[in-house]
């Protein structure tokens, strides 16, 4: 049996506490199911103790659910969100990687009796204009946007914001990140505690089969190897899944369930387990099931009962339903033309009992399956960080010709639009998309649930490159970014997701890389007073060919009071003002420019102020609010000058820039720092001439800098350095030159 | 008026139909599940747009046989307005209830932009509110949206006044780059020879509200709710090889 255990993914360790508590040898299923329910990907064995320094309070009141959780944006409307990754299946076959990986978050929302409004998408991937490798991450990429199309777009779901980057460390393990973000009634939050002895416990959806057996222990939870995965990933149905979608939330409606779980990773085992373990902890009553695989509904009926318990099929839930009312719950997925069967009842042993051709094969503790063991892992410093630091920027050459880098810079995908992307999603179902993709810093959807008119705003972000560098720091960053895009549309950040994908955690410097990132998240969360309400760890992300550069991809919501006052990135009017809010240090450690024209990620990541931060945050959302900003848009990859230019392209006008010296934190800083250097704590705004004096006013007040840098107006964005008082110019290009680059430059490369 | 906004499984633009229809327009509206067989409380019908049946075969293969079809066949033959939207334009072309048919996009990529639309007629309820030229702002989002017609048919359309919407640049100017499907002519909206049966791609839904980009498509909704007036001064239909 050990060797069994050991092939299953566990090791000798965790078989042994296995014989030890049951005082025998487990049965093929038992080991099956301990299989799954402890692997990482379940049961965050390896990082569960870090994930306790993440803060559960901010501003708004939160919610954190088992399967996901929420914020309550306004007296009994709470807003669920949740990201996970499907990083491995992606890799293996990225269309229905991808499209399971969107199908099972979705659930995760609509398990807990939430409408989904909303899907968003982290992706990375190797670089797609590689000679050798671009053919690979462009299949990739391709299959991977499609997938999301494919099901998001069939679940009437809109796909409103993302982020996609692309770095050779992604070569052989590319990264799918699939959030979604749902609205629900406080007050009719749908519970995933299973109680009342008796209760018929019901399996609705999709037939069981052979697909994704062991998906989450053999394929999440170690290194890539080969493509002898590829039947561990499962197969997506978005059409059942719809149909699966408006029966569960019809039948959650009529009050006759007890609780719901959807089956994701680990399918039956971590339903019945994790079902009846939450019942025990919430009600203190020793809950358990009794399971009858025999009335499971089988794609082939000669399945065995440790494939029927570990199984990934998809579209599925498990439920209890208060006896008597089956009849009735029955009725609505009928209709809706899906599978609902009782298949066992809940018992007062807290044990999974589970029955196949008569005989037990299977007995467990729901606690002991449900809660695995905790491993506090070595840490150390990965050696390559201060070789990063000693970098000298006096190697890097200055740029000869300011417009052609500006034009470089705007191509290049890292930077360029991801029109390519999100033009294959459907971003506007569900009429509530108010700031489309392309359009601001983060989606705004209105919430016509909100009788005061609340807006919601959504983002995904994290700039890995900046954890690679400096883990800790990096990941502040990534939040502090991500909170950035929130308030430049308007919306205060409320609440956070985090999709935390490493290197192998049995390797102490990705350990310590992890646990440091963790750190990071923390403080900054607990700075801006968001807390995290959900997330996902996914480790062993590496492959013969790389390890991934860290990254804790974090998803945010935040919430406008009106959400007629959103704010997008593009200029408006001809004649308004272009403002810095914040200021310019002389830091090129990190950038995307050092990366697309060196070739270089070298350095540290850009320095990060958090009260600084924190007073940017105040000063524009106050100003957004007062209605003095007509635009705003943050710098991030390809620093001031990219943030310029975008919101040139954005707004289809031109600009006239003058770099004054207001704008340096130091004196004299390096051209190309300033222009396209990644310094935090930034943002571009546009504002009515009558209202500068009204800005600054307020700038003063909270003590952050604003500087002049232009003016909006005609079909031209024209760029020039007054710093030493005399004017030179830079770049004049049209603004359909550059907004061609931009556009262009994804679909150009896909269509070679 | 009252308005039955059809769900097939896998609809999935029912609500925001619902939305405009009652919230925006001011009419009372019902989601009709598609094995009703009882269409007289209505006034006019919508077949809303999203994956009825998973669109797995060709788009509203399936969605044709629904019980509820026959009883929109006969809604139809009496004159009363039915409005298929974007899978409902597919519905009601593969029920035969408006000629011609919908094929993959040419780019065989799933689009979603904003179009904008010319009226070509406006002699059907539906576009009675607008003028012949009038450029309409709507978003299309659609992976088989390339309407297609042999020549006999077209021509006949044309002078039935049958071709109610092309796609168009912002100015109007019909050309390669607005038309997001393939679709042949142009056509992005058709309406049966009665003018009571209309088929289009793009969303009206999502553009009858300012905040959402355009309010252009609620005069589509509007028009519904108006007995077709005979009087109203018919504009010179255009002639699209013209304005090329």
């Amino acid at each position: 049996m050990l060797d069994k255990a050991l092939a299953l993914g566990m090791t000798e360790a965790e078989y042994n506490r296995v014989t030890d508590t049951l005082k025998r040898e487990p049965t093929a299923t038992e080991l099956a199911m301990i299989s799954v329910e402890w692997s990482e990907h379940c049961g965050y064995p390896r990082s569960k103790n870090l994930l306790r320094l993440l803060p559960k309070d901010g501003h708004y009141a939160s919610i954190a659910g088992a399967d996901t959780g929420g914020i309550e944006v306004e007296p009994n409307l709470t807003v669920v969100f949740k990201m996970e990754s499907h990083n491995h299946p992606s890799q293996v076959e990225p269309r229905q990687g991808a499209a399971t990986g969107i199908g099972g978050i979705i659930r995760d929302i609509f398990t807990v009796g939430a409408r989904p409004i909303a899907n968003l998408d982290s992706l990375r991937f190797g670089l797609l204009d590689d000679p050798e490798h671009g053919a690979k991450a462009r299949y990739l990429f391709s299959g991977v946007v499609d997938g999301i199309s494919f099901y998001g777009n069939a679940m009437g779901i809109p796909t409103v914001a993302g982020e996609v980057a692309f770095n050779p460390s992604y070569r052989g393990n590319c990264l799918v990140g699939a959030m979604s973000v749902g609205v629900v009634a406080s007050d009719a939050v749908a519970s995933s505690a299973a109680r009342g002895v008796g209760n018929p416990v019901m399996y609705f959806g999709n037939a069981t089969g052979r697909d994704g057996i062991g998906g989450c222990s053999i394929l999440a939870s170690h290194e890539m190897s080969d493509l002898a995965a590829r039947p561990t990933v499962q197969v997506g149905d978005p059409f059942s899944e719809k149909c699966l979608l408006e029966a569960t939330l019809e039948a959650l409606r009529t009050g006759a369930m007890v609780s719901m779980k959807d089956m994701g990773a680990a399918g039956l085992t971590c339903t019945t387990c994790e079902q009846a373990a939450d019942g025990i902890n919430s009600y203190g009553e020793s809950v358990g099931m009794d399971i009858n695989l025999d009335l499971v509904p089988l794609r082939e009926a000669d399945m065995e009962a440790f494939e029927i318990m570990m199984s990934e099929s998809q579209e599925r839930m498990l439920g209890v339903v208060h006896a008597g009312r089956e009849q009735e719950i029955i009725d609505i997925f009928e209709k809706w033309g899906t599978n609902a069967r009782v298949v066992g009842h809940v018992t007062d042993d807290g044990q999974i009992t589970v029955r196949r051709n008569g005989e037990v094969v299977a007995e467990l503790g729901a606690l002991f399956l449900a809660d695995a063991p905790r491993y506090d892992l070595p840490q150390e410093e990965p050696v390559y960080l201060s070789d990063k630091r000693k970098f000298d920027f006096n190697r890097v050459p200055l740029p000869s010709d300011y417009g052609t880098t500006l034009l470089q810079l705007l191509q290049t995908p890292n930077i360029a639009s991801k029109e390519w992307v999100y033009s294959q999603y459907d971003h506007m179902v569900g009429t509530n998309t108010v700031v489309r993709p392309g359009e601001g810093d983060a989606a705004v959807l209105r919430l016509k649930e909100s009788p005061s008119g609340k807006g919601l705003a959504v983002k995904a972000d994290c700039n890995s490159r900046y954890v690679y560098l400096n883990p800790e720091r990096g990941s502040q960053i990534a939040i502090a970014e991500c909170a950035r895009n929130l308030i430049c549309v308007g919306a205060e950040p409320a609440g956070v997701t985090d999709c935390l994908c490493f290197g192998n955690p049995e390797k102490p410097d990705r350990f310590w890389t992890f646990a440091r990132s963790i750190d990071g998240i923390a403080s900054a969360c607990r700075h801006f007073r968001v807390p995290v309400v959900s997330g996902n760890v996914s480790l062993y992300n590496e492959s013969p060919e790389s390890a991934i550069h860290p990254s804790p991809l974090i998803g945010m919501i935040g919430v406008l009071e009106h959400v007629d006052h959103a704010v997008g990135m593009g200029f408006r009017d001809s004649g308004d003002l272009i403002v810095l809010i914040g200021d310019t240090k002389d830091e090129l450690g990190g950038s995307e420019y050092l990366f697309a024209l060196h070739g270089l990620e070298e350095g540290d990541a850009p320095a990060l102020d958090l009260d600084r931060e924190l007073n940017v945050h105040r000063l524009t959302l106050a100003a957004i609010r007062r209605q003095l900003i007509k635009s705003a848009h943050d710098c991030s990859d390809g620093g001031l000058g990219i943030a310029l230019a975008e919101s040139s392209i954005a707004g289809e006008i031109g600009a006239s820039i003058e770099l004054a010296p207001e704008i340096e934190a130091t004196p004299n800083i390096r051209l190309d720092s300033v222009l396209f250097g990644e310094s935090q704590s930034r943002i571009v705004v546009s504002v009515a001439r009558e209202n500068w004096p009204t800005l600054q006013a307020m700038a003063r007040k909270i003590g952050v800098p604003v500087a002049l840098l232009g003016s909006v107006g005609g079909d031209r964005f024209t760029l020039a350095d007054n710093r030493a008082g005399i004017l030179r110019p830079l770049a004049n290009l049209p603004v359909e030159e550059m907004t061609d680059a931009y556009r262009g430059a994804i679909g150009r490369i896909m269509s070679k | 008026m009252h308005f039955a906004i059809l769900v097939f499984p896998g609809t999935n633009c029912e609500r925001d139909t619902l939305h405009v229809v009652q919230n925006v327009l001011g009419e009372t509206g019902a989601l009709v599940w598609h094995e009703a067989i009882d269409l007289s409380p209505f006034d006019a019908v919508i077949v809303p747009g999203g994956f009825a049946h998973g669109d797995y075969l060709r788009t509203g293969a399936v969605a044709r046989f629904s019980p509820v079809m026959d009883s929109v066949a006969e809604f139809a033959a009496n004159g009363k307005p039915v409005l298929g939207i974007c899978n409902g334009f597919q519905i009601l072309c593969e029920a035969g209830l408006l000629p011609g048919a919908l094929r993959r996009n040419y780019t065989s990529h799933f689009i979603c932009r904003d179009s904008y639309l010319r009226v070509e007629s406006n002699r059907n309820p539906f576009l009675q509110l607008t003028n012949v030229g009038d450029i309409l702002k709507m978003p299309v989002r659609h992976g088989e949206g390339c309407y297609t017609v042999d020549d006999d048919t077209l021509a006949s359309m044309e002078r039935n006044n049958q071709v109610v919407l092309r796609y168009v640049n912002r100015r109007g100017v019909l050309d390669d780059a607005s038309n997001p499907n393939g679709s042949v002519s142009n056509i992005a909206g058709i309406c049966n020879e009665r003018g009571n049966v209309f088929g289009l791609m793009p969303h009206p839904e999502a553009a009858s509200e300012a905040i959402l980009g355009s309010a252009d498509g609620l005069r589509i909704f509007a028009g519904m709710t108006r007995e077709l007036d005979p009087t109203r001064a018919r504009t010179a239909d255009l002639n699209p090889t013209m304005v090329l």
